[in-house]
């Protein structure tokens, strides 16, 4: 729906060359980001291997030792221990707590940040204490968040929402301050006012800001659960980190951290994809 | 003063001031002015002299130190749909397309929904922009945008048009089609239109009268009434002499003549 003004514009450029199915440039040129950005990971992996093979490292597996483990570690038959085939469990378990973290520093910070934003006296008695508060490192609130939610899953997941919840916060209280002025006048003079002001003024006008916020809030969702999931949580990727390392499994160890950057890239790419269908109106969103 | 028809905007003895790095700024001293229901009334004057402050004031973006603003008898506390305001830069909601941004007020008004649908229409037709009624402002030229912000009052059923300087910012040839089209439109509708600009000509083409407003202190230097048959013709002799007797009025204000 979005699209439609310009597809109607303007057609599709392929379709204007007959010849392009017989050619294979457009297979190329639509595999070049992918190829592109496949050869430094690949080099690393080259350097990696060779790297351990040349210094005889046994403290670093290399990466065919790894892929194995992952192997074991998604589907089992290989070691047949305590990790085998319990990737899908970690996963889960990790995901719904960063979803879950996530989702409601969303529902807190959004609303808020958009009360901080628009109305002074919110502003003069919120911020001073939130300013205060944001440079507590989250790892420092580990200790307090064991206490009040005991050790377990609790814990690591007020930790995932207090991680999200400040960049959320922060960037929606930027937006809303960087709204022109021009288009609460406009609003007025149109005759909108009151509440309805922050759903049809501040809060679409602050969503570019508020994406922003999101992205960086969910960053640092996967980056703070592994520190939660550290102590006393029997699953959760961090956990499979936390104990491999105990049991000096170093390929289980790498194996958590590369689940992690995966199951991190994917939903990081879903925010986006989200993003651009919402900032659709944005020339600097849509794509 | 000369008006025509029901007195729909009044000001009396406005006065506007305000504090800038401790001295005191007479945005307006002592401004008096009646426009009559229908009019087209120009304010024309040099930066500073206060024209875009007292059309904000009367929008109800601004309140007067002192005197009054008044519609219809009644002072004017804040913005209201009755008064619809077109902005130079536009201030069209980005993430509306140009459908959505005229419906904004009608919508707002919570209307029947078949019957907002129809206005929005006729309005976007009435602006010529069908073709474009799903595309997001930043996809449009300028001339498009300011036909949107146009229609944008119009579906609002404001009485009162309050310009600033809304075609400043576009080329020759678009700033020419839209002064035809908004005389078009205003002859049509029966609207009351106040309008900035610093262009004599601009004011002279548009106006039943034009305001000369000289500055520090910002007030009104002299009110002309502009009789020429409309369609008017820029390059007639008429036209240029009162060209030549408001440009001699607005570069040389130090005479304080009452007209």
């Amino acid at each position: 729906m979005k699209d439609s003004a310009v597809t109607v514009a303007i057609p599709a450029p392929i379709e204007t060359r007959p010849a392009a199915a017989t050619n294979p440039a457009p297979l190329l040129t639509r595999a070049r980001p992918l190829l592109l950005a496949l050869i430094v990971p690949l080099l690393f992996l080259i350097v990696w291997q060779l790297g351990v093979t040349y210094t005889k490292s046994r403290l670093i597996p290399p990466p065919t030792e790894v892929a194995v483990m992952m192997w074991d570690f998604a589907f089992g038959g290989i070691w047949d221990d305590a990790f085998s085939r319990t990737l899908h469990i970690h996963l889960i378990m990790s995901l719904s707590r960063v979803y879950g973290g996530f989702l409601l520093a969303t529902a807190a910070a959004v609303p808020l940040g958009l009360l901080i934003g628009r109305v002074l006296l919110a502003r003069q008695m919120l911020d001073p204490m939130l300013q205060m508060l944001r440079p507590i490192p989250v790892t420092a609130w580990l200790p307090l968040s064991m206490i009040i939610f005991g050790l377990g899953g609790t814990s690591a997941f007020s930790l995932v929402f207090l991680g999200a919840f400040f960049p959320i916060l922060l960037n929606t209280v930027f937006g809303v301050r960087n709204v022109d002025p021009k288009l609460f006048e406009a609003a007025a003079m149109l005759g909108c006012q009151g509440t309805n002001v922050f759903r049809r003024v501040v809060l679409p006008a602050a969503l570019p800001s508020i994406f922003t916020g999101l992205r960086l809030g969910h960053g640092f969702a996967w980056m703070v659960i592994v520190v939660g999931e550290m102590t006393g949580v029997p699953e959760g990727l961090g956990a499979v980190i936390m104990d491999a390392r105990t049991l000096s499994r170093t390929d289980l160890v790498i194996c958590g951290m590369i689940v992690i950057g995966i199951a991190g890239f994917l939903s990081d790419k879903l925010i986006m994809l989200l993003s651009s269908r919402m900032l659709s109106w944005s020339p600097q969103h849509s794509r | 003063m000369s008006t025509s028809g029901n007195p729909i905007i009044q000001i009396e003895h406005l006065n506007k001031e305000f504090e800038l790095n401790g001295t005191t700024i007479h945005a307006l001293r002592d401004v008096n002015l009646t426009i009559g229901k229908g009019e087209f009334v120009c304010l024309i004057g040099a930066s500073g002299c206060g024209k875009s402050t007292l059309l904000r004031i009367i929008a109800g973006f601004e309140t007067a130190t002192g005197g009054v603003a008044k519609m219809w008898n009644k002072p004017i506390a804040e913005p209201g749909p009755d008064r619809g305001m077109v902005f130079q830069d536009y201030a069209l909601f980005p993430w509306l397309t140009v459908r959505d941004n005229i419906a904004f007020g009608p919508t707002e008004r919570s209307r029947p929904k078949s019957e907002v649908r129809d206005k929005v229409e006729s309005f976007i037709d009435l602006v010529g922009l069908r073709k474009f009624a799903e595309a997001y402002p930043h996809q449009l030229s300028g001339g498009m945008k300011q036909r949107v912000a146009i229609a944008r009052v119009l579906a609002n059923d404001a009485e009162v048009v309050l310009m600033d300087e809304p075609f400043g910012a576009l080329d020759a040839m678009t700033r020419e089609r839209l002064q035809e089209e908004l005389l078009d439109i205003w002859q049509r509708t029966g609207l009351t239109v106040v309008f900035v600009t610093h262009s004599i000509e601009e004011a002279i083409y548009l106006s039943d009268r034009v305001v000369v407003m000289t500055p520090s202190p910002g007030k009104i230097e002299s009110d002309n009434a502009v009789t020429l048959v409309r369609p008017r013709d820029v390059s007639a002799p008429d036209f240029n002499e009162i060209r030549r007797m408001l440009g001699s009025k607005l570069h040389s204000h130090h005479g304080r003549k009452a007209a």
